[in-house]
């Protein structure tokens, strides 16, 4: 028995494989993640992998909430130590009273277990030899074995289980029966030879409701498409490719002509970051929706191309993927750390529109109004995704989209306006708000032409190198920028019960992690009010939000609090009003690592608790 | 100087072309280059090939990247949208604008600090992709606005205005392009408008991508003695391999020529090259020949010209990726969203 009690949970846990990259272990582990929601239990997977094809140590991690909490929680209380390399690190990270599932093929001494965990050994190796003398059949039903046993352990419906089998391999008809022999197996084995089941259990719920399950990236694939984007030129790079993958896949199946098979899209893969923005640009230019898909070293590698176009005012819309940086970082790991770097990309007096989507549900939103937004605004828009929301599947509100959406496409000026004789001043300002009409080439043969160009010209875009005339358009620009503030999707303020001095700003994949450490920072006595940003410029509720409390805790996941200091400057904020919470080691950030930041805070201010009433 | 105007006026009998426009219809603002650069007379021989097609101007699009060359689209074609974009990515641009609207003539300028230097790898891929453009390199061996250092295609051994040999070797952009797919490949001179307007006019005819690299001497920086792309020097050098006249698809072929020696390619449009051949042995339709043929004249120090290479039937980028033949900036929300009931499916997959 072990020294702590043994975790006793339904429909609440956290279950963590740890497996070597290219063993085939993924899908089986989300496998069971899928399995989990037919049985009507919200699940949150994460795939912590290595920058590595084969070989190196990768997790998937599977948290279990029937209350619905899908950001990482912290801690595992059960771990699938599949890995020799990783074993030692992987116990030591188990919660005491936890479970552990080992291969007990060839015994370990004692010592490489803990006395407070609950150790369940499996031969899975020896399972394998016997059942099967292909060694990759041995590699790949191990998997399939193993979520048989947890099924076991778990008492879940195993016939869940045997359906995400048979729609796995809908096609290919006769791996179905070799994949349930397998679950049977570990399951068999389990029942036959373990104390089944364990404290931790999954029971049949009805939480999913109609929600989806589908990753950030694909989602904002979905976007573009639905946004009505027609060109995409992009350069590969971990972990935004999926968004291209994505997009390509959509575009074969929703946008190729029915009688013809021509193709209402253009792919390219570029042969760098500075082409894929470069096409995007001409497309822009020329009319046009066009997106490039890409994380924090290509965005450097746009920065010339982001300057032209916020400067010549060319619609394009650019999805950043983030990982951590700086340089190669750690491609495979999440941050949000490129906000400085594309809210002011470029060199000289530059901003730029950023949209901080908080899930898939909003990647898709946001993805598709990003077009909008580009063409009204005629400038670069951002979709700030990162690693954890856009290659991990969310369980996500459904996607909306209303017939009859009619797309922005801005200031254009017509043939027949031109025709008419309306004025055209590429960079005049006719309406006050900073955004001037654009003409499509090719539009009219004697009028509407301009040239564009990066450098200063006048309102009816002749070159000029008059300090006036650059003066007044970069003041426009900022005109421009001001109309921004009310076009893009503004905060969302969620107040405490009561009253509160304090507040909480955060953003993007933050969210679902910060809304369960609400309720942890609540039961520990605090109260503190949300403002969860959702676009940069800042609406003018973020400024008020900090001036109505004494401080404001910035939760990001970077180093730099980069957006504590895109608020210090734009806002004109006293930066001691503002507080870090920062997590940025690479793994998405956790309820418990949010709370106990906050709650310390507080507590070492001697905040005196509310009383908590049970 | 900001900018200035040019007057419109002009001979009332000036000849007019098919649409009706004269030449001046074709003219851009006054060019802000030194006087007798060479850049000014491929102004002129684009205004000229654009007025002899009868081309709408406000149908071409002018894309260009910086430098002197990247400055000329503002002096012709002044009903035409420009871009005068970043150093070295005009090719990235073009590729864009052309993917967005594959109805309009793409002419792409640059120079060879442009094209050869800091924008080799744009002007590599957008050739190999084949996309269906001209692209000019204005080729002056050195960077004009910033005062005469060597470019990338400054021949080993030639000597700048301050005085130093260049040690690099160069970078032959026609040969090149031949290698990476151009379905038309050409060199000319600024100095032989007479070679280069055909040319111009047959490559904006040639539905790929075509290249001409035109040798064209910056007066200010590269025409003294030891220089290899001066007026002087590429006049001795000059080794044309074909004299081109070209015919639009509507107009007759009329033969004037000395039987066997002239050779007639249709291209896809209709148009028609009537090739005066000077070298005997120069074959426009054999990529691996020109390369030979190229790489052997270099090694004597002469400057190959003419029409090197075409491709009657070439396919372009729109082919590769089997766009609908409607401008895809065209689409509105009715051909682009899929609609309600189609996410409704897609969510319906994924639960």
């Amino acid at each position: 028995m072990p020294t702590a009690t043994p975790i006793s949970r339904v429909n609440d846990f956290v279950v963590r494989f740890a497996n070597v990259n290219g063993s085939g272990s993924a899908s089986a582990n989300e496998l069971f993640a899928r399995a989990i929601l037919r049985m009507g239990v919200p699940v949150s997977p994460r795939n912590i992998f290595p920058s590595n094809i084969q070989g190196l140590p990768t997790w998937y991690e599977v948290r279990v909430s029937e209350a619905g909490h899908l950001g990482a929680r912290g801690g595992t209380d059960l771990m699938v130590a599949m890995n020799p390399q990783t074993f030692d690190r992987d116990i030591a990270g188990i919660d005491p009273g936890g479970y552990l599932l080992y291969d007990s093929t060839k015994p370990l001494p004692r010592s490489k277990f803990r006395d407070d965990i609950t150790v369940i050994g499996v031969p899975l190796t020896a399972i394998c030899n016997r059942e099967y003398t292909d060694p990759r059949q041995r590699q790949l039903f191990k998997n399939i074995i193993y979520i048989g046993v947890l099924t076991a352990l778990l008492d879940m419906d195993v016939a869940a289980v045997e359906r995400l089998i048979g729609e796995q391999y809908q096609g290919k008809d006769r791996l179905i029966a070799p994949n349930v022999k397998a679950l049977h197996i570990g399951r068999d084995y389990a029942t036959l030879n373990l104390n089944c089941p364990i404290g931790l259990r999954v029971k049949n719920s009805d939480e999913v409701g109609d929600r989806i399950f589908i990753d950030g990236n694909s989602a904002a694939a979905l976007g573009a498409v639905f946004g009505g984007a027609s060109v995409c030129a992009w350069y590969p790079i971990t972990p935004s490719s999926s968004l291209a993958d994505a997009f390509t896949r959509h575009c074969a199946k929703l946008r190729v002509d029915p009688a013809t098979k021509q193709a209402k899209y253009a792919i390219i893969q570029a042969e760098d970051e500075l082409a894929s923005i470069g096409m995007v640009i001409g497309a822009g230019w020329n009319g046009a929706r066009a997106f490039t898909a890409t994380s924090g070293p290509g965005i450097s590698l746009m920065q010339e191309f982001i300057g032209l176009a916020y400067f010549a005012e060319i619609p394009a819309v650019i999805f950043n993927v983030q990982r951590a940086g700086p340089s190669t970082g750690m491609p495979t790991r999440t941050q949000q750390c490129d906000i400085i770097c594309c809210a002011y990309a470029s060199h000289g007096d530059t901003k730029h529109v950023l949209l901080f989507p908080e899930d898939p549900t909003e990647a898709f939103e946001f993805g598709a109004l990003s077009f909008d937004l580009a063409d009204r605004l005629q400038t670069p828009i951002f979709v700030m995704l990162d690693l954890d929301i856009g290659m991990n599947h969310r369980l996500s509100k459904p996607l909306k989209w209303e017939d009859g959406r009619v797309y922005d496409r801005g200031k254009v000026m017509t043939a027949e306006e031109l025709e008419a004789g309306k004025d055209f001043g590429r960079y005049l300002d006719v309406d006050g708000d900073g955004i001037t009409y654009r003409t499509y080439p090719g539009t009219h043969p004697t009028r509407g032409s301009y040239f564009t160009r990066g450098t200063s010209r006048d309102k009816y875009a002749r070159y000029t190198e008059d300090g006036g005339s650059y003066v007044d358009n970069m003041q426009r620009l900022i005109r421009k920028f001001d109309t921004a503030k009310d076009l893009v999707p503004r905060p969302l303020q969620a107040n405490a019960a009561k009253p509160t001095k304090y507040g909480v700003i955060y953003y993007g994949s933050t969210a679902p992690a910060m809304d369960e450490a609400i309720g942890l920072i609540e039961a520990r006595g605090h109260a503190v009010d949300r403002l969860r940003l959702r676009a940069f410029p800042f609406h003018s509720s973020v400024a008020s939000f900090v001036a109505d409390h004494d401080f404001t805790f910035m939760v990001e996941q970077n180093r730099d609090a980069q957006m504590r200091s895109l608020i210090v400057n734009e806002c004109g904020i006293d930066p001691v009003r503002l507080v870090p919470i920062l997590q940025y080691d690479g793994t998405p950030i956790t309820a418990r690592f949010i709370a106990k930041a906050i709650g310390d805070h507080l507590e070492a201010l001697k905040v005196k608790p509310l009383k908590v009433s049970s | 100087m900001t900018y200035l105007a040019k007057p419109k006026f002009h001979h009332p009998n000036l000849p007019k072309n098919a649409l009706g426009y004269t030449h001046r219809d074709y003219e851009g603002t006054v060019s802000t280059l030194c006087a007798g650069c060479g850049h000014d007379s491929i102004t002129a021989s684009i205004i000229q090939a654009c007025f002899e097609l009868s081309i709408e101007p406000h149908r071409v699009a002018k894309i260009s990247g910086i430098g002197c060359s990247s400055k000329t689209p503002t002096y012709f074609l002044g009903n035409s949208h420009g871009f005068n974009s970043v150093h070295g990515r005009m090719p990235s641009v073009l590729t864009g604008a052309n993917l967005a609207n594959r109805d309009l003539i793409y002419l792409g300028v640059s120079g060879d600090g442009d094209s050869a230097s800091i924008g080799l790898g744009q002007f590599a891929h957008c050739l190999r992709r084949g996309v269906n453009m001209v692209y000019i390199v204005e080729n002056n061996g050195v960077y004009g606005l910033t005062k005469g250092q060597f470019s990338a295609t400054a021949d080993r051994g030639s000597k700048s205005k301050r005085g130093f040999i260049n040690t690099d070797n160069s970078i032959d952009l026609a040969a090149t392009a031949l290698q990476l797919g151009a379905s038309f490949v050409a060199r000319s001179f600024s100095g032989d408008k007479q070679q280069l307007v055909p040319i111009i006019t047959a490559a904006i005819a040639h539905q790929g991508a075509a290249f001409i690299d035109v040798i064209s001497p910056c007066v200010a920086f590269n025409n003294h003695a030891g220089s290899t792309k001066s007026f002087d020097f590429v006049r001795e050098h000059n080794e044309a391999v074909n004299r081109l006249d070209f015919m639009a698809s509507r107009m007759p072929i009329e033969v004037k020529y000395e039987p066997g020696t002239v050779e007639v390619v249709e291209q896809h449009d209709g148009s028609k090259l009537a090739l005066r051949k000077l070298a005997a042995d120069y074959d426009v339709h054999d990529r691996t020949a020109a390369l030979g043929f190229l790489q052997q004249h270099a090694a004597k120090g002469q400057i190959v010209t003419g029409l090197l290479y075409v491709d009657e039937a070439p396919e372009d980028l729109h082919a590769h990726l089997h766009t609908v033949e409607a401008p895809l900036n065209t689409l509105t929300e009715k051909e682009l969203c899929p609609g309600e009931a189609a996410l409704e499916a897609i969510n319906a997959s994924l639960r």
